[in-house]
């Protein structure tokens, strides 16, 4: 089980999450996706119901996100971002494929193109340790007109365009504070501390 | 490949939260295949947003749909397979289902002015944007035009040149609405490229206008 208070420490999160996914690509290990399932489901669900989502759908698409985590954990790659964000991005493609579901053409689904990656090494688990706390500290100095932008994007799924009339900003205004903003993780990244 | 000109980090940033138009999301992943720079550069900014949504309250979810997703398990464990490498390279994974396994050559190609060639790629009826592949002749120079709308382009083969440098396999054009450019292709091969552009409605510089109705993008 996931300790409760590792919410506190998205970096243990991480690394507790990571062997779940392991122990589920690996053996189809039921208790460990059943863990995965209460420590991310409950979170995937406001992410969906924040788009005006009714709880019903949200949990629809909950239950097909998860159960995607199940069919791809072989295909989860820890180099490539957090089990959160890896969870997330299904979720959000499942949301947009619902939409399209609703359209009539079949469309190729992105992202799913990586082979199946190899189980991390203790040592890349470490680095991405160090990386998700550059990340947090990156991200709590962020000056709040770049925030904003992000929170649009990443929480509210607005396009940049949307973004820019909601906030009756030039478009171009809004690329910028997003490029400053990941100029300024980068350089945390690259030279943390 | 060695790959010169990159995507704007503002575009990486709308792809990490998945906010991108579905024509620019193909062009964008097409070049994320192809690039490991901006594959690194699209994986750190979706760390940004792993941080803000690990932030957010959590809603309970029900009992029934906990056990129904767990009892859909054994059923789903049959659809666990590695999907199929991908074939050939000569264009990137995400192009490649949506050219139905053909190859460029062998697409149906439509002749809209001398020296140039389209092909419309299908999209959902949702999205508001157009994805076309495009073949420019050799030697051909294209009008100096801007663009008046947001337009990624990636090159897939061949190579052109204008005042910004020479886009040749791998490169990606992501240039800001207001620049005007003229490519011109180089002289010993077609340059085949693949664009994601707004609704054609949102072209309003004139010499897009003036090319619109001659060339129909």
């Amino acid at each position: 089980m996931l300790p409760k208070d590792n919410r506190a420490d998205p970096k243990n999160e991480d690394v507790a999450a990571q062997r779940l996914v392991q122990r589920v690509a690996r053996n189809l290990d039921r208790e460990a996706f059943a863990e995965l399932f209460d420590a991310f489901a409950p979170r995937v669900k406001t992410f969906i119901m924040r788009k005006g989502a009714s709880p019903d759908l949200a949990e629809d698409l909950v239950q097909e996100t998860m159960i995607n985590v199940w069919t791809k954990a072989g295909f989860y790659d820890p180099a490539k971002g957090s089990v959160l964000t890896w969870i997330f991005t299904i979720a959000r493609n499942l949301r947009i494929d619902r939409i399209r579901r609703e359209s009539s053409r079949p469309v190729a689904e992105l992202g799913d193109f990586d082979p199946p990656s190899e189980a991390p090494a203790g040592d890349e688990i470490l680095a991405r340790k160090d990386e998700a706390r550059s990340v947090a500290r990156a991200l709590s100095k962020i000056p709040p007109e770049q925030m904003e932008i992000l929170t649009l994007s990443f929480i509210e799924d607005l396009p940049q365009a949307e973004i820019a009339r909601r906030l009756k900003l030039p478009l171009g205004t809004v690329k910028s504070r997003m490029r400053l903003a990941y100029g300024h993780l980068r350089k945390n990244l690259e030279r943390p501390n | 490949m060695k790959i010169d000109h990159h995507l704007d980090a503002a575009t990486l940033v709308a792809y990490a939260a998945g906010t991108l138009d579905e024509a620019f999301n193909v062009v964008v992943a097409s070049h994320l295949d192809w690039c490991p720079a901006c594959a690194e550069d699209a994986r750190r900014a979706a760390l940004m947003g792993g941080e803000l949504i690990g932030g957010l309250a959590e809603t309970p979810v029900s009992e029934e749909c906990r056990s129904k997703t767990l009892s859909l398990l054994d059923t789903a464990t049959l659809h666990r397979f590695p999907k199929a490498a991908a074939s050939g390279g000569e264009v990137p994974g995400p192009l490649e289902h949506l050219l139905g396994g053909k190859l460029l050559a062998e697409l149906p190609w439509k002749r809209k002015a001398p020296g140039l060639a389209l092909h419309d790629l299908p999209l959902s009826e949702t999205s508001s944007g157009k994805l076309f592949l495009m073949r420019i002749a050799p030697g051909t120079a294209m009008p100096e035009h801007g663009h008046g709308g947001e337009e990624i382009t990636l090159i897939l083969s061949g190579a052109y040149n204008d005042k910004f440098g020479r886009y040749a396999r791998g490169d990606v054009a992501d240039l800001d609405e207001s620049i005007e450019h003229q490519p011109i292709v180089e002289a010993d091969a077609a340059c085949i490229c693949l664009v994601a552009t707004e609704a054609p409605t949102r072209f309003k510089s004139w010499p897009a206008r003036l090319l619109q109705p001659l060339i129909g993008i």
